[in-house]
């Protein structure tokens, strides 16, 4: 049947509206429980919007200044809870950087692995919530059971699941457990299936598409102006990723490519996560394939350094030895000495460049811990994405910005 | 490579440029709070530098409570970085306000990102960015007495919304406000034990 109205012009069919204020979250569910826009609307158009973040400020750089060095660890945990070991090493190298320290190789090795692991449970999880907001509840759960697999590998390796506070100034807590490795290897071929199941459930769905594609644009200009980064900076064509640009660890040993997409918009953002995760996978491999040649018993062949200014003594050692009691005491209550000093140390976390500018006066504890969430950054930026847009679309835009608001509120 | 910028912005501005270091692989330049405004457009246009990216604004509270004036004239540490994607270095540049009227031009617009960074330095410290387009709180409430990160700001005084219930509980947490752990180290077991 023919509709009646095929001659009418659209524009003529719009009712007339009046300015509407509408307040959506902190308690909603789309803004992640912790973000409140308070959007101007013209009927269902978003003419302008205030975001508001801080309702999870928790006081993250002033606590850091009231504990010693490595009580910070377990905040850095909590900053992004989803990929909590990129947090860990961030922090970890600025301290490291500050006392002169480097890690032997395994140890280098063995934080790119992990930390590759927890991207790709970060991205998963970004993708997979996007997907159910949208409505898709089964790349959500299918998503989800791949990031299973990576927390029941890092689980195995740290004993924790969600709140690791595994590395160490120096190193890390414990070399590589002798499942952890054939764990992993096992997973990579398995997460690669469900990456390309979760692509085949949505990419070919047109609802998906016309929801992502030419949503949420983010101008390319805008988003180097305002230091947007990670998939969010990538999603606009700039190929700016720190472990391309400015290589830590050993990433440049490794060969990866840095997906960049061409229209900063919903879809692109989500379609470089996806390829990063592959990108990960590829790195995880290659980095295994070189722990293994590492000599047994070389100085090379272990996690941490043996400085006892800075790691701590076995246990064995503190409870059988006035040495390592001394040492572990020393190390506990005053803390590792970092010498005066002001370091800028940044690496590519979860959601894009996670910085960590410290001020050390000497001593146990930091004068200042600045941490450069990159959320706070993407959230600054998806003002100019939802802008302009319909106010259904700022569901799926706010999901493709992981705004994780540990980070973001500190 | 990047010592570049260090000695472009000392042709540029002389005297201004008070101090330029580089430690740690970063590139320091502290200028003076005249030139701050001007040098970091510098850094942003100049074709040598281009450091179009930015990348933090935040500022150091340089005062010990313990042995320094509060108002000391170079108590607040601003700093900004900015990396170039073009030519792959980054600066940072440093000013230094006081803690009696800590004032500072904007960088909104210079850089897109200065404005919630400002925002929050304001926030946290204070310090007010003159000619900033909307200078409110951005992590704390409205009702907020105080700048936190301050270093004369105690880390457990606490600000409720909601008065804290008087009376006992026979459950566990919330706290009322003398229960529980303090948040500051200072306070040893002995200072708890007097207090009751």
């Amino acid at each position: 049947m023919e509709p009646v109205d095929l001659d009418l012009e659209e524009s003529a069919l719009d009712l007339p509206s009046e300015p509407m204020t509408l307040n959506m979250g902190p308690s909603h569910p789309a803004m992640h429980g912790t973000i409140r826009m308070v959007l101007k609307l013209d009927g269902e158009t978003v003419s302008d919007l205030d975001v508001q973040p801080g309702y999870l400020h928790r006081a993250f750089e002033k606590m850091c200044e009231r504990g010693t060095w490595a009580q910070v660890f377990p905040y850095t945990d909590r900053l992004n809870y989803v990929s909590p070991l990129l947090n860990n090493v961030g922090y970890a190298m600025a301290v490291e950087k500050l006392l002169g320290v480097t890690v032997p190789r395994k140890g280098q090795l063995f934080r790119v692995i992990l930390g590759e692991l927890s991207r790709m449970s970060d991205h998963l999880t970004c993708n997979s919530a996007m997907a159910m907001e949208l409505g898709a509840f089964t790349p959500f759960l299918w998503l989800m059971k791949a990031r299973e697999w990576i927390w029941e590998a890092c689980e195995e390796q740290t004993g924790a699941r969600l709140t690791h506070s595994f590395f160490r100034v120096g190193g890390a807590a414990f070399p590589p457990t002798a499942k952890f490795i054939p764990q992993v290897r096992a997973i990579l071929p398995k997460i690669l299936e469900v990456v390309a199941e979760g692509e085949a459930l949505l990419l070919k769905n047109r609802i998906f598409l016309d929801r992502t594609q030419g949503v949420g644009v983010l101008d390319r200009d805008l988003a180097v102006s305002l230091g947007a980064s990670g998939p969010v900076l990538r999603s606009t064509g700039v190929d700016y990723d720190v472990r391309k640009d400015k290589p830590y660890l050993t990433y440049d040993e490794v060969d990866f490519e840095v997906p960049v997409g061409e229209d900063g918009d919903t879809y692109d953002r989500f379609m470089c996560r996806f390829e990063e995760i592959r990108q990960s996978i590829r790195i995880v491999e290659q980095s295994i394939a070189l722990m293994e040649k590492i000599p047994a018993g070389s100085p090379d062949d272990a996690v941490s350094i043996t400085d006892p200014r800075i790691v701590l003594p076995p246990k064995s050692e503190v409870y059988s030895t006035i040495e390592g009691t001394i040492n572990h005491f020393k190390l506990i209550m005053e803390g590792v000495d970092v010498p005066a000093g002001e370091v800028y140390q940044y690496t590519e976390g979860g959601n894009g460049e996670l910085g960590f500018f410290l001020v050390s006066r000497g001593g146990g504890t930091p004068w200042r811990v600045r941490v450069r969430g990159p959320s706070f950054f993407s959230l600054q930026a998806s003002k100019s994405m939802i802008k302009g847009g319909m106010l259904a679309d700022i569901i799926p835009t706010f999901g493709s910005v992981n705004m994780i608001g540990g980070e973001c509120d500190r | 490579m990047s010592k570049l910028i260090l000695e472009r912005l000392s042709a540029q501005f002389g005297d201004a440029v008070l101090e330029t270091s580089t430690a740690f692989g970063d590139d320091v330049a502290v200028v003076t709070r005249a030139a701050w405004r001007g040098a970091a457009e510098f850094i942003k246009t100049d074709p040598q530098c281009l450091c179009d990216y930015f990348v933090d604004l935040s500022c150091v509270d340089r005062c010990d409570p313990n042995v320094d004036d509060l108002d000391m004239d170079d108590r607040f540490e601003v700093y900004v970085i900015a990396y170039s994607l073009k030519h792959k270095h980054r600066v940072r540049l440093k000013t230094r306000v006081s803690g009696a009227s800590p004032t500072l031009p904007t960088l909104t617009s210079v850089w897109a990102g200065a404005d919630w960074m400002e925002r929050e330095a304001f926030d946290m410290f204070g310090v007010r960015f003159v000619g900033h387009p909307d200078l409110r709180r951005i992590l704390m409430y409205d009702e907020f007495e105080g700048h936190p990160l301050r270093k004369d700001y105690p880390a457990n005084r606490a600000q409720p919304l909601v008065p804290y219930r008087e009376g006992t509980f026979d459950k566990l947490g919330p706290f009322l406000q003398d229960e529980g752990m303090p948040l500051n180290r200072s306070v040893t077991l002995d200072d708890r034990v007097d207090e009751h």
